[in-house]
């Protein structure tokens, strides 16, 4: 299996294997990045609707193709249907919204199940047609578990690329747009074309990953990458970046692990890759990850031992509490017995006299920010100047000695 | 409408009808709060929850699935309010990066587990199989006042008659509590109403309709009667109470026609298979708020500028 996996990940498995994991990557790639703008538009879910609102147009062009005499699973057919619907949907979502008192929450919901709902009820007619007999239409739901015909992988395989440059040319404006999109209009963007445009690309991705990924899923490619990368970043074209980055690489890695082994349905797989990848960032990355956040606490914990510690020395008590011993003795400010030693008792001079300069200057300059930045752990030197300082010890006399 | 029509289709008809009942109930004050997309994040965790309980007792008997379900949908708003918290995510997103990975979780599971020798699919999970929800042992409407015949009963009439009643019920008893919360949090948690307690019991309430539903109905329904019927009843009026009371009337009225055209309207125009019950009655259920957003009285937005 391990085998299996490694051939499949270096293009050895085959043919359409290979076309599918470069097919597979490059949706990736273009739903991640795509998917970036969605969600820092606050709009990520409106891609459920348009996902679900695919259905009947997939019934409706199935049926339509046979009726003409043609083949009902013409792979280009049924995606330019599924475009067509997808796009009413989106036209009605919008149209909810702007139009009656229903949020887009409530518009969301109702197209999806509405137009899913309509979705199975052609299908269940279909599976009636005296020329339905197996239509297979069912993979669209959930994408095809078994090999893909080499169509299907170079329609997928192109419609990625094209996805992906796309994305790579329209980057700047729509990066404008989700980023402030106020700021965009008065820059001379149309933001309400850059909007549609917007939906336009994750129509696209939709549709081409239709037959990879299914449909109930396909809103995961468009939704994890973008939130596992806001995790790593406060920039919005790294955003981006590292959204198409893991949405690539998910859909590379399950693609090939997919091909590996019998019953790894492909779809599922990139989900579960690109959950695993958001749980791993949400637990190391920095600022926003939990380690991160641990950390922050622990530092500042230590910073408050430190100080309180000091300031009872100062004062000659007995320190007991063992964090702060710890702490006090491994910067040697204690020694083993919780004496203070010569360095310590400097430091605890030191913290005394910071807290009557403290003090003074809060009284000196009450109306300004140095009142508010006390919190009994900024250094007094961060806050205020050399000369400040000096005039300040000017008033307080000598500094007291810790016995 | 005489013996076949009991026998074969008034126990669905009902089942249906208490099923969007259960939802839409909870549903109209998901709507007023911005969540109404809670419903169709629950019955997607539905079901990695019933593959675990199958994994786990070997049977698809109702209780485990009941529980594991329930528990999936708990264990779901958990994660999901933690990663709203740590990772500061805005919960839309956080939603979407939980139902969609939970649900390929349940679909892995399923294609890695033998499930031959039982009705446990996909597809059964999204449309549901409210046609052979049927009554066997009744011989006409006197079967309503036989014993013997009604102990005949599909038991996931019970099963929902017992959850809508419930439901029902417990939005009666918490009215008061219950509106408040939902039109100013703050004036709630300000006259001592637990606001935190209410709202994820709303989402408790919720996630036992779609489980309880989705069992007999499907999760198709189960998203469609939690939004459309009181999306459009929220169109009709400006009171809550008569908004609640609407968004039952369009539920049944969904549930009955979606039956009977899925049915019996093939049949009508000459076709002799009946089609997705399930799909229709979301279908059904669509436009009637079609309808109500050209239509309703109260369709409108008050106040709110113009967008340009």
């Amino acid at each position: 299996m391990l085998n299996a996996f490694l051939e499949a990940l270096l293009f050895q498995a085959g043919y359409n294997t290979a076309l599918v994991a470069i097919g597979a990557a490059l949706l990736g790639i273009a739903a991640g990045g795509g998917g970036s703008f969605l969600f820092l538009r606050k709009r990520a879910l409106v891609s459920d609707a348009v996902a679900h609102a695919t259905l009947p147009g997939i019934g409706l062009a199935f049926m339509i193709m046979v009726a003409l005499g043609g083949d009902g699973r013409n792979l280009p057919g049924l995606l330019l249907g599924s475009a067509l619907s997808a796009m009413l949907g989106l036209i009605a979502v919008e149209w909810i919204t702007r139009n009656t008192r229903l949020a887009e929450d409530a518009a969301i919901g109702a197209v999806l199940s509405v137009f899913f709902g309509f979705g199975v009820v052609l299908l269940t007619i279909i599976q009636t047609m005296t020329r339905g007999y197996q239509a297979g239409l069912e993979s669209f739901l959930l994408g095809s578990t078994a090999g893909m015909l080499y169509q299907d992988a170079v329609v997928i395989a192109i419609g990625g690329s094209l996805a992906v440059a796309f994305v790579l040319l329209l980057r700047r404006p729509m990066t404008l747009v989700s980023f402030d999109a106020e700021f965009a209009a008065t820059s001379g963007i149309n933001v309400a074309r850059m909007d549609l445009v917007m939906m336009g690309l994750v129509m696209a991705v939709t549709v081409i990953g239709l037959k990879l990924v299914g449909l109930i899923l396909i809103v995961a490619m468009l939704i994890i990458p973008p939130v596992t990368a806001r995790l790593w970043s406060e920039r919005t074209e790294h955003v981006v970046f590292i959204a198409g980055g893991l949405g690539g690489l998910a859909g590379y890695l399950g693609a090939a692990f997919s091909a590996s082994a019998p019953d790894l349905p492909t779809g599922p797989i990139i989900v579960l890759i690109s959950f695993t990848l958001f749980a791993i960032s949400l637990l190391l990355a920095p600022g926003r990850g939990v380690l991160a956040a641990f950390l922050r606490h622990k530092r500042f914990q230590i910073r408050v031992h430190r100080r309180q510690g000091l300031l009872a020395l100062a004062r000659g008590e007995v320190i007991l509490e063992p964090l702060t011993r710890r702490v006090l003795r491994r910067e040697r400010l204690i020694r083993r017995d919780g004496v203070a030693t010569e360095k310590g008792r400097a430091a605890a001079a030191k913290a005394v006299r910071d807290e009557s300069r403290w003090a003074l200057a809060r009284q000196l300059y009450q109306d300004e920010t140095v009142y508010s930045r006390y919190d009994g752990l900024t250094p007094i030197e961060t806050v205020l100047t050399r000369d400040e300082i000096a005039d300040i010890d000017r008033r307080l006399g000598p500094p007291a000695p810790v016995m | 409408m005489g013996a076949e029509f009991v026998q074969l289709s008034l126990t669905p008809i009902l089942i249906g009808i208490l099923a969007a009942i259960a939802c839409a109930l909870p549903g109209n004050f998901l709507i007023l709060r911005r969540q109404a997309l809670i419903g169709d994040a629950i019955s997607h965790v539905v079901l990695p929850g019933i593959v675990v309980a199958f994994i786990v007792t070997g049977t698809i008997t109702t209780w485990p699935m009941l529980i594991g379900a329930a528990g999936a949908a708990v264990v779901a708003v958990i994660i999901i309010e933690a990663i709203r918290r740590v990772g500061r995510i805005e919960p839309g997103a956080a939603m979407g990066v939980v139902f969609t990975a939970l649900f390929a979780a349940g679909v892995l599971l399923l294609e890695q587990t033998d499930t031959s020798g039982v009705h446990l699919d996909v597809e059964h999970a999204l449309y549901g199989n409210l046609e052979s929800l049927i009554w066997f042992s009744a011989e006409g409407w006197g079967s309503l006042l036989d014993p013997q015949a009604l102990a005949g009963l599909p038991p996931e009439l019970f099963r929902m008659a017992a959850a809508a009643f419930i439901i029902g019920v417990l939005t009666i008893i918490f009215w008061r509590p219950l509106k408040i919360s939902t039109f100013d949090e703050g004036f709630a948690g300000a006259v001592g109403v637990p606001t935190t307690i209410f709202s994820l019991g709303l989402v408790i309430a919720a996630a036992v309709a779609a489980v309880a539903a989705f069992d007999a109905v499907g999760s198709i329904i189960v998203i469609a009667m939690f939004i459309c019927p009181p999306a459009a009843a929220r169109l009709m009026t400006n009171r809550l109470e008569i908004q609640v009371l609407w968004s039952i009337v369009f539920a049944t009225l969904s549930a009955i026609i979606g039956y009977v055209l899925a049915g019996y309207g093939p049949l009508w125009i000459g076709r002799d298979h009946a089609v997705s019950a399930a799909g229709m009655i979301a279908t059904v259920s669509g436009i009637i708020l079609a309808l109500a957003c050209l239509f309703a009285p109260h369709r409108a937005r008050i106040g709110a500028p113009k967008e340009g």
